[in-house]
C-alpha cells in the first residue's frame, strides 16, 4: 500500500521512503504552505496534520505518513474562513507570515482538544512554534478570539 | 519639521497617459528611502517607476515596488496615495513591482526608511490625480474648479446635485496636464492615513498560498544546495565528491567562486567564502541527503597583513579577551567636549561598566533561498532581497550580462532583519544556474543559514562618569568597540548635555562576516548606554526616568557642541509619556521594572518591561512601548510592529548569542540557538504614541535597541544584580 490522503485526495507515493512528508508535501505535491524552518522539529514551521494530530512534518517520514490522512494548511477550511484564520485576519496577526501556517495547524488541535483554551493551555500547545518577527502576543488574542468563534457557531 | 505642503517639481515627477482600455495612468517617481547608496535626485524624469491607475469601472491600482518582508509596507505606502487621492481603501488594489533595474534605481528596504521618504512623493502623487479627475469634471459640467469637492472616488458639484465617479472622468483626466500646483489634505482632514488598514496579503498567508522565494517553482527546474566552508578563516581546497555522485537525483557537484577575483565589491557585497561547493540535483531532501555526504579539504587560516584577517582561527574566548583589552588601550578620539581629562581627573567619584554584547544570527524565520534561470542573453530571479539594486550591479559583472538584461522578482520575504540586504545567494544561485544551464533554486538548511555568516558583530562599550563632590555629572566618557566594528554613535545623546565629554572607537579585525541587523550598531550601544544611565541615576539617588530628563533639559537649553543628532524635545516627549503610562500600569507582584529610551533611524522610542525569575529564568510578564514617529499611518500595523520591537529585543537580550570556537560557529539551528516563545513572550503589551504632525517617520527598528536596555534595567530592578554581559540568561553548560 502506497497511498496517502492529502487534503481529502488521494496521491500514490513513489518517493524515498525516508523522505520526510514536509518535502513530499512541497515537492512533490506542489503544496507549499507548510514551510521549511529549521529541519529538525524545532519551529514549527512545518505543522501539519496526520490523522487530525500535529506533527512536524520535517521529521515525519513517509514510512509513517503512508496510509494515513493529511491535513494542511491549504484543506484547513474550503474557503479560508476556519475559526483561526477568520481570528488571524480580525487581529491582522502576521508580519513577515511565513511561520504563520505552521502556527494555525498547531492551535486548530488546540482548539479542537480544549475548545476555550486557557493562557497556560496556549503556552503549551505553541511553545513548539518561533515567530521571528514576534507577533506571539497576536497569535494568543487570535486564539482566544477563534475559541468565540467556534463556540458562536456551534 | 511640521508636515509640509508640496514642494516637489510635479513635472519632472509626474506623468499621465491613457490606460489601455480606457482610464488614467498617472506615472511617478517612488524614491524609496535609502540610507546606505549615495543621495540621488529623485526627481529625475528617467526613473517613473511607480503608478497609479484609475480603472473606468471605479477600480483602481496602485503599485508598490518596495521589497515586502513583514514591516508592512505593502500596505501602508499605498494607504498614503489612497488618502490623498480621496478613495475608499476598499477600492483600492495593490501589485507588487518586479525589479527591472532601468525602473527602480532606489528600491531599497531597510533603515525604516520606507515611509519617511516615500511620504512626500506619495503625497503629491495622490492629490496630483485627484485634481486632475477634479479638472476634467469641472470641464464636463463647465463648473469652477473649486466648485467641485471629492469623497471615496466620486466627485461633487453640491451646488447643480451633480456626482460623477472617478472612473467615469478618468479617460478624460488623462488628457489634462498634468497640473503644477496642487493642494495636499490637511492633517484633520485624513480618512485613511491613521486609521488601521489589515495587510493586503492577509488572506493569502492565512491559507497558505505560495509567496515566498522557497515556494516558486517552474517546469524543469533543478533544487541547489551548497556546502561551505565549517570554519571561517579557512576556504576549500579541493572536494571529494565520489559518494555524493552515486546517490539518487543527484545531477551534478561542483564548486564555484561567486565572485570573479578583481571585481571591486559594494558595500551589500558580504560574501563569506571565495569558494562554495554546489550539489545540484532533482529534489530537495535528495541533495539534503547528499550534502553529508560531501567532504571538503580546506586549507589553514588565511588571514593575514595584507588582507588585515587574523592569521589564526577565531574563539569566542579570544575575542572576548581582546576586546577587554582594546577596552583598556587609547582609541580612536571621535568627539571631544570640553576638558574631560581634567573633568575625571578632579572628580571627587568615578564610575566606570563595561557591557558586552555577542555576534547575533538572524534568524529570519525563511532560510535563504533564490531561484535563478540565466540565459545566454537574459536572466530572470526571484529573489527575497531588500536592495536589489545593490546585487545587480554585482551579478551584471558576474554574469556578464547587461543590467538591464537581469529581472529580479521580489518575492515576500519570510524575514529581513537586515539580512536580506545582502545578496550572496542571490550571486550563487545565477553563477550555477549559468554554469548547468538550467533554471535552479538554490535553498539553504538553517544549518548554512545560521553558520554562513553576516551575523550582528559582537561588541564592547566602557563607560566612565565623573561625579564632583556634590554628586554632580561633570564628565562623561565612553569607548566602544566590536568585531570587527565599532558600535559607536558619538553624537548621540548623552553628548550634548554634558559639558566635559569624549567618546573613543575602537574596532578588532576577524574573518567573521557581519552585516546589518535591525538598527545596526543602536541594538548594542542602546543597551549598554541606557543600562549606565540607570546605573548613574542609581549611585546618585536619582529617579532614572528624571535623571533623563534632566540631562535633556540641559541639552535643550544650554546644548554642548554642534553636531548633536537628536531632538531634545522629542526625547523628553516620549520619557515623559512613558512616565505617565507607567504610573497607571501597576507592576505585578514579584516583579522587577525597566524602562529605556533611543533615539535612532529617525524615531524616538521608549520601553518599559516587568520581569520575575522563576527557576533561575527570567520572564516577561508585561511590556510597553512609547513612540514619536511622527503622524502615523497604519495605527494597527504600527502597533503590530512595536509589538513585535519589544518580543524581538526581549528574547535576544535574553538568549540570543552565537559562539566559535576555531573558527566554527558553534550553534546551527534552533535546538542551540536560543528563540523566545509564546510563553516566553509577555502576555500584556502596550503600545502609544506622541501625537503630532511631524511628518511620518519608521518604525521596523527604532524600538528594538532601547527594549534591550529596559530588559537589562528590569532585571537589576528585580534581583539587585547588573547584567553586562548579553545574553542574560546563560545557557546549559556555560560559565556566568
Amino acid at each position: 500500500m502506497n497511498s496517502i490522503r492529502i487534503n481529502k485526495k488521494e496521491y500514490t507515493v513513489d518517493v524515498d521512503k525516508e523522505m520526510p512528508l514536509l518535502w513530499f508535501l512541497r515537492d512533490y505535491v506542489g503544496l507549499t504552505g507548510a514551510k521549511y524552518g529549521c529541519g529538525v522539529a524545532q519551529c514549527g514551521a512545518c505543522v501539519v496534520h496526520l490523522d487530525g494530530e500535529a506533527v512536524r512534518a520535517c521529521v515525519t517520514k513517509m514510512k509513517r505518513a503512508i496510509g494515513k490522512e493529511v491535513t494542511t494548511i491549504e484543506g484547513l477550511s474550503e474557503n479560508g474562513d476556519h475559526p483561526l484564520q477568520l481570528a488571524w485576519k480580525d487581529v491582522d496577526v502576521p508580519q513577515c507570515g511565513y511561520c504563520h501556517a505552521g502556527q494555525i495547524m498547531s492551535a486548530a488541535v488546540l482548539l479542537r482538544e480544549r475548545p476555550t483554551p486557557t493562557d497556560q493551555d496556549i503556552d503549551d500547545a505553541m511553545a513548539g512554534n518561533i515567530c521571528r518577527c514576534g507577533t506571539y502576543s497576536r497569535i494568543r488574542k487570535a486564539i482566544h478570539q477563534a475559541a468565540e468563534l467556534q463556540k458562536q457557531k456551534g | 519639521m511640521k508636515a509640509d505642503k508640496t514642494t516637489l517639481d510635479r513635472r519632472s515627477f509626474l506623468k499621465a497617459a491613457l490606460l489601455a482600455g480606457g482610464g488614467l495612468i498617472l506615472r511617478f517617481n517612488w524614491p524609496v528611502g535609502n540610507a546606505v547608496a549615495a543621495e540621488k535626485d529623485h526627481t529625475a524624469p528617467a526613473t517613473l517607476n511607480s503608478y497609479i491607475k484609475i480603472h473606468p469601472d471605479g477600480r483602481v491600482t496602485l503599485f508598490n515596488p518596495n521589497p515586502e518582508f513583514g514591516q508592512n509596507v505593502k500596505t501602508s505606502l499605498p494607504m498614503i496615495l489612497a488618502e490623498e487621492l480621496d478613495v475608499s481603501w476598499d477600492s483600492v488594489q495593490v501589485e507588487q513591482a518586479d525589479f527591472f533595474p532601468e525602473h527602480f534605481e532606489r528600491q531599497f528596504t531597510g533603515g525604516s526608511q520606507s515611509i519617511r521618504r516615500a511620504w512626500p512623493i506619495l503625497r503629491t502623487a495622490g492629490a496630483t490625480a485627484r485634481q486632475m479627475l477634479m479638472l476634467a469634471a469641472a470641464q464636463r459640467w463647465s463648473v469652477p474648479l473649486d466648485e467641485i469637492s471629492t469623497a471615496t472616488g466620486s466627485l461633487y458639484h453640491k451646488q447643480s446635485n451633480l456626482k460623477l465617479s472617478y472612473g467615469e472622468v478618468a479617460s478624460a483626466a488623462a488628457q489634462i496636464p498634468v497640473p503644477k500646483n496642487v493642494r495636499l489634505k490637511t492633517v484633520a482632514d485624513f480618512k485613511i492615513i491613521g486609521s488601521s488598514k489589515r495587510n493586503v496579503e492577509i488572506d493569502n498567508i492565512v491559507t497558505g498560498k505560495p509567496l515566498f522565494t522557497s515556494d516558486y517553482k517552474k517546469e524543469g527546474m533543478l533544487i541547489a544546495m551548497i556546502v561551505h566552508p565549517a570554519s571561517f578563516g579557512r576556504e576549500i581546497t579541493s572536494i571529494d565528491d565520489r559518494a555524493v555522485r552515486q546517490m539518487p537525483g543527484i545531477k551534478d557537484v561542483f564548486t564555484i567562486e561567486p565572485l570573479l577575483r578583481d571585481y571591486k565589491k559594494n558595500g551589500f557585497d558580504v560574501f563569506s567564502y571565495g569558494q562554495i561547493a554546489v550539489i545540484v540535483g532533482n529534489s530537495t531532501w535528495e541533495v539534503m541527503q547528499a550534502k553529508k555526504k560531501l567532504i571538503l579539504q580546506l586549507s589553514g587560516p588565511t588571514g593575514n597583513a595584507q588582507n588585515g584577517k587574523p592569521d589564526f582561527l577565531e574563539s569566542t574566548g579570544r575575542h572576548y579577551a581582546a576586546m577587554e583589552q582594546a577596552s583598556t588601550q587609547p582609541a580612536q578620539v571621535k568627539r571631544r567636549d570640553g576638558d574631560p581629562e581634567s573633568a575625571f581627573k578632579t572628580a571627587a567619584r568615578i564610575i566606570e561598566r563595561t557591557y558586552t554584547a555577542p555576534f547575533l544570527v538572524h534568524n529570519t524565520m525563511e532560510p535563504v533561498s533564490c531561484f535563478a534561470d540565466v540565459r545566454a542573453d537574459h536572466a530572470e530571479l526571484y529573489a527575497p532581497i531588500q536592495a536589489p539594486e545593490f546585487i545587480t550591479k554585482t551579478l551584471s559583472a558576474r554574469l556578464g550580462l547587461p543590467k538591464e538584461k537581469i529581472k529580479i522578482n521580489l518575492a515576500r520575504m519570510g524575514g529581513g532583519f537586515g539580512l536580506r540586504a545582502y545578496g550572496h545567494h542571490v550571486v550563487e544561485a545565477a553563477v550555477i544556474s549559468q554554469k548547468i544551464q538550467a533554471p535552479v533554486k538554490l535553498m539553504y538548511t538553517r544549518e548554512d543559514e545560521t553558520t554562513y555568516g553576516i551575523y550582528r558583530p559582537s561588541y564592547s562599550a566602557t563607560y566612565r562618569a565623573a561625579l564632583d563632590e556634590n554628586n554632580q555629572l561633570i564628565g562623561f566618557h565612553i569607548k566602544a568597540g566590536g568585531i570587527p566594528e565599532s558600535p559607536l554613535h558619538e553624537n548621540r545623546f548623552p553628548a550634548g548635555a554634558i559639558e566635559n565629554y569624549l567618546a573613543e572607537t575602537w574596532s578588532i579585525p576577524s574573518a567573521i562576516t557581519v552585516g546589518a541587523f535591525r538598527a545596526p550598531g543602536s541594538n548594542f550601544i542602546a543597551c549598554a548606554e541606557q543600562s549606565f544611565l540607570d546605573e548613574l541615576a542609581y549611585e546618585m539617588k536619582k529617579d532614572p526616568l528624571d535623571f533623563r530628563l534632566e540631562l535633556l533639559k540641559r541639552a535643550k537649553e544650554r546644548p554642548v557642541g554642534q553636531r548633536n543628532d537628536y531632538d531634545a524635545d522629542r526625547y523628553a516627549g516620549v520619557i515623559q509619556l512613558l512616565k505617565d503610562k507607567a504610573a497607571n500600569l501597576a507592576r505585578p507582584a514579584r516583579t522587577g521594572r525597566g524602562t529605556a529610551a533611543y533615539f535612532c533611524h529617525n524615531t524616538y522610542a521608549a520601553a518599559l518591561v516587568d520581569i520575575g525569575v522563576k527557576n533561575n529564568e527570567p520572564y516577561v510578564t508585561q511590556a510597553l512601548a512609547v513612540m514619536d514617529c511622527g503622524i502615523v499611518i497604519n495605527k494597527d500595523a504600527a502597533i503590530n510592529m512595536a509589538e513585535g520591537a519589544l518580543i524581538d529585543g526581549i528574547g535576544n537580550a535574553l538568549y540570543g548569542e552565537q559562539l566559535f570556537k576555531d573558527g566554527v560557529p558553534l550553534k546551527s539551528n534552533f535546538n542551540t540557538y536560543r528563540m523566545i516563545r509564546m510563553h516566553e513572550a509577555p502576555a500584556k503589551i502596550e503600545v502609544h504614541f506622541v501625537e503630532n504632525q511631524d511628518n511620518p517617520t519608521g518604525m521596523g527598528e527604532p524600538l528594538f535597541p532601547p527594549t534591550f536596555g529596559a530588559v537589562a534595567n528590569a532585571l537589576f530592578d528585580h534581583t539587585g544584580k547588573r547584567y553586562y554581559r548579553q545574553p542574560f540568561v546563560k545557557q546549559s553548560g556555560e560559565k556566568s
